[in-house]
């Protein structure tokens, strides 16, 4: 029963999103910083004297994986609740017997789907242009960065759906989602790898959740080397991931049941 | 005389109400500006992590590679403050078949579309962006000549000019695909590669950064010219990609009108 609703739910989002591809491409193509990033780096590590403790090569693929963790990782929940709860859809979602998150979830899931051939498109095309960056990671690589990948949407989910339910109290949350965006920015490995912060800088930001949104993912994906001597330890970063989920998740269960209860919908 | 008087008193009216719109929304303001410190004190923390290593970007120096930093930052500003509270909106008087109103009015629709609302919330990245120019390029150079200052306050409206004309040529574009906002998206994304010069990148990205997407003219070219390093050639150029991008935009919007039926037709 539950894994016909969760099939029923998937078709119907993805049918939909198959309908606005090429806007999903373009959203996709949105997602150039790290390819940007990569030129600076690249071009300020050639022959003077920067310290990344990353080859060329490692720093292309790590860029590249930056790109594609971002795709699939992107969270766009906070617009969709603020746009639903302001003009009263909620109501009947909160009727049915279906937590309205989780239309949510199988809405985003569809559309990562929906981006798969333009990843691969990109992804093979940055290769085309520098093959020195490839390296084939094995299965379990494969198998360890896809994973990767799925619990920092699960993360990132988290924390945007914290703001969504802030909808509850305030009609503009999305405005507070300005300012989650900043540390995401800059703190995340997304323009700058972890190896280049200084030491302290590195230490508080693996503190927060941010590295775990794209930069440790990436480096999973990327097959860059972990562990001694390095910014990331493969089993230590899944626990802090882990770790993360099990702190947000029954965050997000409490307000969104505080939330719930204060819920009058428009008009009512 | 007596039409740009016209044109003058409805801008004055439009942002008037404007601005009597947003101050309803204070919170918001207080938002706006701590995004606005947050995003700069991330500009400046990439940037440090190059200099801390002794890396001189495209061998600008820190104080030259800030004046960089404050022209994005002040064209960034105009952007949050006209581009997008105006150009974004084309999409929606498109699809909702309210171009027809605008057509109709005795005001040219390429004005009224751009011009017509302003958000306050980008101005204080506007100020601070020239403040962060003025300032840095003071210590890069001890004294500022009024003459630099004057030709970079030249080439970055030039450059303002440019970056309208680009946003404008995408925004127009949905009188054929009804959806852009996410064409305006890409632009945006591509244009973050102005907070640094253009001489950092690798000579492929440089070319693209000069002749497809004029990112070079936006940041790289204001800076200079504040710096005393810009040549005559390099100046004049920079004018003349504005003229054309201007007249270009303004030839593409009498085009596209003819694509359009209206939304009932």
């Amino acid at each position: 029963m539950r894994w016909r609703l969760a099939r029923t739910l998937w078709l119907v989002q993805f049918a939909y999103m198959a309908e606005y591809r090429a806007e999903i491409a373009l959203w996709a193509l949105s997602g150039v910083l790290p390819f940007i990033m990569l030129g600076l780096w690249s071009a300020a590590g050639n022959g003077t004297g920067l310290e990344l403790g990353l080859s060329p090569a490692e720093l292309g693929r790590y860029f590249l994986c930056v790109f594609v963790v971002r795709q699939f990782s992107v969270v766009w929940v906070v617009w969709q609740f603020e746009e639903d709860a302001l003009q009263g859809r909620l109501s009947p979602y909160l009727l049915q017997p279906l937590h309205p998150l989780w239309r949510y979830v199988a809405a985003h899931q569809a559309e990562q789907a929906t981006r798969l051939p333009f990843v691969l498109l990109i992804a093979s095309l940055f290769f085309a242009l520098q093959p020195q960056a490839f390296a084939w990671p094995g299965p379990a690589g494969v198998l360890l960065g896809v994973l990767a990948v799925g619990l920092a949407f699960a993360i990132n989910f988290l924390l945007q759906s914290l703001i969504a339910t802030l909808c509850f109290w305030s009609e503009r949350a999305s405005a507070l989602e300005r300012l989650l965006y900043v540390p995401t920015v800059f703190l995340s490995g997304l323009v700058a790898p972890l190896q280049a912060f200084p030491p302290e800088l590195r230490r508080l930001a693996l503190h927060t959740p941010f590295p775990y949104l794209i930069g440790f993912p990436a480096q999973v994906l990327a097959g860059n080397p972990m562990g001694e001597g390095q910014t990331f330890d493969l089993a230590a970063g899944f626990a802090a991931m882990a770790l993360w989920i099990a702190l947000l998740l029954p965050l997000l269960a409490l307000l969104w049941g505080a939330g719930v209860r204060r819920y009058s919908a428009m008009g009512a | 005389m007596e039409l740009p008087m016209r044109y003058l008193i409805s801008l004055r009216r439009f942002w008037g109400t404007a601005l009597a719109t947003q101050l309803e929304y204070q919170l918001n303001a207080l938002i706006e500006l701590l995004a606005m410190a947050g995003n700069l004190a991330g500009s400046l923390l990439v940037l440090w992590l190059f200099y801390r290593q002794g890396v001189a970007l495209g061998g600008w120096s820190w104080n030259a590679v800030l004046v960089v930093l404050g022209a994005y930052t002040c064209l960034d500003g105009l952007t949050s403050t006209l581009l997008r509270p105006n150009l974004s909106r084309i999409v929606n008087h498109v699809q909702e078949g309210t171009l027809d109103f605008v057509l109709l009015k005795p005001i040219d629709s390429q004005f009224w579309l751009s011009l017509r609302t302003l958000s306050p919330a980008g101005l204080p990245e506007l100020v601070v962006g020239v403040a962060l120019m003025l300032w840095a390029g003071r210590r890069e150079l001890g004294t500022l000549p009024p003459s630099a200052v004057g030709l970079a306050a030249l080439l970055l409206l030039a450059a303002a000019v440019t970056l309208y004309a680009l946003w404008f040529v995408l925004a127009a574009t949905s009188i054929w695909f009804v959806k852009t906002w996410n064409a305006t998206e890409v632009l945006r994304a591509a244009l973050t590669a102005g907070r640094y010069p253009v001489s950092a990148y690798p000579s492929g990205l440089r070319t693209l950064f000069t002749l497809v997407l004029p990112v070079a003219f936006l940041t790289t070219v204001p800076a200079e010219a504040l710096l005393g390093r810009l040549s005559l050639a390099g100046a004049v150029t920079s004018l003349l990609v504005a003229g054309v991008a201007l007249a270009i935009s303004r030839a593409f919007w009498g085009f596209a009108l003819r694509f359009y039926t209206s939304a009932s037709s």
